[in-house]
């Protein structure tokens, strides 16, 4: 347990790390922690896993969005000890060895980035949104990644992105259409 | 960043949880964390310990049986996926549909939302409007609070330190009611800058009963009861729902670098009137 308030007066507390049993990526570790720490600082620090970014920190950005048990959550406020015995995904976990997911794949075909500082988080969003909806529409797709912010470049080339590795990807996709049309051509394929 | 430091504590029953709770003066219960984590980070908050109910199965779960009980822990995603809140109940997925974005609604509960009493959450208006009342359970048992005394201030309600709010009860009323949630959304937030919320009974064309509130303009939701007794009882035509409208604007309303007293007032009153004008059209 952690002790608190034996320190001198002015120190910081004393904290012991914890060791906690965290599923990431397909693989068990038992990492030590200290206890505030939050699920981004234990993937980056304890886990060396640093494609998931500090934004804000506070749950605003996405930056940091991971997918625990499918679902798309915010590390940067989800203490380790609350995805005991469940799936943590990270952007590391979406290749397949040497094999990069469909959604990296056309990110990078479509410059769905610039700096890239926001691309783990999107792909994780974009990953689940897929998962659930395979052939989402544009409103869609605006829903899924609302919540992950793109400082440098907007939003198009993101939504192109997602929509071509929806398609199946490579060469020759269709380029994005707006929602009636786009759904209307696609059946017509 | 991260909190300063605490002990974590993870009960596995209610019992547990208000046991912990009366041994830990300075604990904070910890349900969604998307409000309590930040202000941890940004040392609003420090507390010695937190007690995390998320592993407190008997907290979450939506049961709609006339009335509507919905567990304090239940998160806002699992509201817009329970097909039994339709009907006079589409004013919960109207406001959890516009809560924050989908990772905030994977996690934010609405007991969280409720007991943190944020002058500009969604759900403290949708309650109030709905005639809900909440249970709290404490060392001298439970007791209930209807929503209408629950709000006491800013970030401030009528649960006790010592209290663990579990459930929020929706009433089962007779008759024809509709009702509906309106938002002017904060553009970077997306907190509600305004946001009003209305369950009417309608007898024909008749408005028989009206709860009408507003959060975001307040310092803690309201219950628009100048717009209610401008309604009720009347035929909700145009002159009339206008009237309710102006009604609206008899309040004591906050301005920010975003929104002025001005404006936010301007709000109330156009959502209101839209808020109405979109519950009555549900009736049909």
């Amino acid at each position: 347990m952690t002790e608190r308030g034996d320190g001198v007066e002015g120190m910081p507390d004393p904290v012991t790390k914890q060791l906690t049993t965290l599923r990431v990526n397909g693989e068990t570790h038992t990492v030590a922690a200290e206890p505030h720490h939050t699920l981004l600082e234990v993937l980056r620090e304890e886990l060396g896993l640093t494609g998931t970014k500090h934004g804000c920190e506070l749950g605003e950005c996405g930056a940091c969005t991971v997918l625990v048990d499918g679902v798309p959550l915010l590390s940067c406020l989800t203490l380790p000890a609350q995805v005991r015995g469940m799936e943590v995904t990270t952007v590391e976990g979406l290749a397949d060895g040497p094999r990069l997911h469909p959604l990296q794949t056309a990110f990078a075909e479509e410059g769905a980035a610039q700096c890239g500082y926001c691309t783990p988080g999107m792909l994780m969003a974009a990953k689940a949104l897929l998962d659930a909806n395979p052939q989402p529409t544009l409103e869609d797709m605006q829903q899924a990644i609302a919540g992950n912010l793109c400082r440098c470049t907007g939003y198009t080339a993101i939504y192109e992105a997602i929509a071509k590795a929806a398609s199946g990807g490579g060469a020759g996709a269709q380029p994005l259409r707006r929602t009636g049309a786009g759904r209307a051509s696609a059946s017509h394929t | 960043m991260f909190p300063s430091s605490f002990a974590y504590h993870r009960p596995a029953s209610v019992e547990e949880a208000v046991a912990l709770i009366g041994a830990n003066p300075d604990a904070k219960v910890l349900a969604g964390g998307h409000s309590l984590i930040p202000a941890m980070k940004l040392r609003l908050a420090m507390p010695e310990a937190l007690i995390d109910l998320n592993r407190i199965d008997a907290l979450r779960g939506i049961s709609v049986n006339g009335e509507v009980t919905i567990g304090a822990m239940t998160t806002y995603a699992q509201l817009l996926d329970d097909a039994g809140l339709g009907g006079r109940f589409t004013v919960i997925h109207d406001a959890a549909d516009h809560v924050g974005d989908v990772q905030v609604r994977a996690r934010g509960t609405l007991g969280g939302s409720i007991a943190h009493a944020d002058p500009a959450s969604d759900f403290t208006a949708v309650i109030l409007a709905l005639g809900a009342r909440v249970t709290a359970i404490g060392p001298e048992g439970e007791r209930t609070i209807e929503a209408d005394d629950l709000f006491v201030d800013l970030f401030t309600t009528a649960l006790r330190p010592d209290e663990l709010l579990t459930r929020i009860t929706i009433p089962a009323v007779a008759g024809t009611v509709v009702t509906a949630y309106a938002k002017h959304a904060h553009p970077a937030s997306g907190y509600p800058v305004v946001g009003i919320a209305a369950m009417l009974t309608m007898e024909g064309s008749t408005v028989s009963a009206a709860r009408i509130a507003v959060t975001g303009a307040t310092s803690k939701a309201t219950r628009l009861t100048a717009a209610e007794t401008a309604l009720t009882g009347q035929a909700a035509d145009a002159a009339v729902i206008d009237r309710a409208a102006a009604a609206a604007e008899g309040l004591e309303i906050n301005g920010d670098a975003y929104a002025s007293e001005e404006y936010r007032r301007h709000l109330v009153s156009v959502l209101t009137g839209r808020v109405i004008r979109q519950a009555i059209a549900r009736a049909t």
